[in-house]
């Protein structure tokens, strides 16, 4: 009976993550509203913590769950000073989507 | 059991992923976000990283989505995004296009290198001699202050510039003209 019992492999975990950043990936690609955008990208940060996660435990090394240490750190310095940026624009105009910015370029 | 946990995390993961990217209002789309997060915890207790599980909650879940919600009523953004008209002719289907060419690649990837990930492992914990059950936070910084050790400090460096950075970037100038919403 033991036997039977079907238990999650890294590859799983790998396929979820996959499946996971190709969401994010959408997400960008697809929304407008530039604070969505950003969850998006945490969404494929997430998915690649996952992956390092999984092999880390696969290949019974630390440093996997070390580099998810320094990416949750990056990601939330990330955060900070995309949403500082964003503040300062909306400041200035009340248009809501990337669209509206589309006179940053020369 | 374990295949119970994964399965359940998946499907709040996915669930979660999914209302980020089809939810109109934001506020909402910060909220699925959340179990998105939760779901990602539940796998890194799963996978034998039980001090990640627990940054995990406070660090996403408790302040990242808190700072976005923060965003979100601060700016008055919270008002519903027009998701029924494309704003680029095509670019639906181009990005749903793109969306499962990528998704194809990664899964060819991880298949091809199935017979390094067919197993699941011993798991790290299994390094160390007897059952301590703060093995994994005495690993991760054995490895974060010794090996790591300058990196450890340049992210706090890193932390600090972001911090004082977003202040001036956010903060109100004398005398500059603020557009109504």
């Amino acid at each position: 009976m033991n036997a039977l019992v079907i238990v999650p492999t890294t590859m799983w975990y790998l396929l979820l993550s996959a499946v996971l950043f190709t969401i994010g990936t959408i997400g960008v690609l697809v929304r407008r509203n530039p604070l969505v955008l950003f969850m998006c990208i945490e969404l494929m940060l997430n998915a690649v913590n996952l992956s390092f996660v999984a092999l880390g435990r696969r290949l019974a090394d630390i440093n996997g769950q070390t580099i998810v240490f320094f990416v949750l750190v990056v990601a939330a310095a990330e955060v900070v000073v995309g949403l500082g940026i964003i503040v300062s624009i909306m400041r200035r105009r009340s248009g809501v989507t990337v669209d509206d910015l589309a006179e940053l370029k020369g | 059991m374990e295949l119970f946990v994964f399965v359940c995390a998946s499907i709040m993961i996915l669930v979660g992923a999914i209302g980020v990217v089809v939810r109109k209002h934001p506020v909402h789309a910060a909220l699925s976000l959340v179990l998105t997060l939760f779901g990602i915890a539940v796998l890194f207790v799963a996978q034998e990283a039980e001090f990640l599980a627990a940054v995990q909650v406070i660090v996403y879940a408790g302040a990242i989505v808190v700072l976005f919600l923060f965003v979100i009523m601060l700016l008055g953004v919270d008002r519903v995004e027009e998701l029924r008209t494309e704003p680029i002719a095509g670019q639906r289907w181009i990005a749903a296009f793109v969306g499962v060419a990528m998704l194809g690649l990664l899964v060819a990837a991880i298949v091809t290198g199935a017979e390094a990930v067919i197993g699941r492992g011993d798991g790290i914990a299994s390094n160390i001699a007897g059952d301590n059950s703060d093995a994994n936070v005495a690993q991760l910084a054995n490895s974060v202050f010794s090996d790591y050790v300058l990196a450890f400090e340049l992210t706090s460096v890193l932390l600090v510039i972001a911090v004082v950075g977003t202040v001036l970037l956010a903060r109100k100038r004398k005398g500059q003209r603020v557009v109504a919403p």
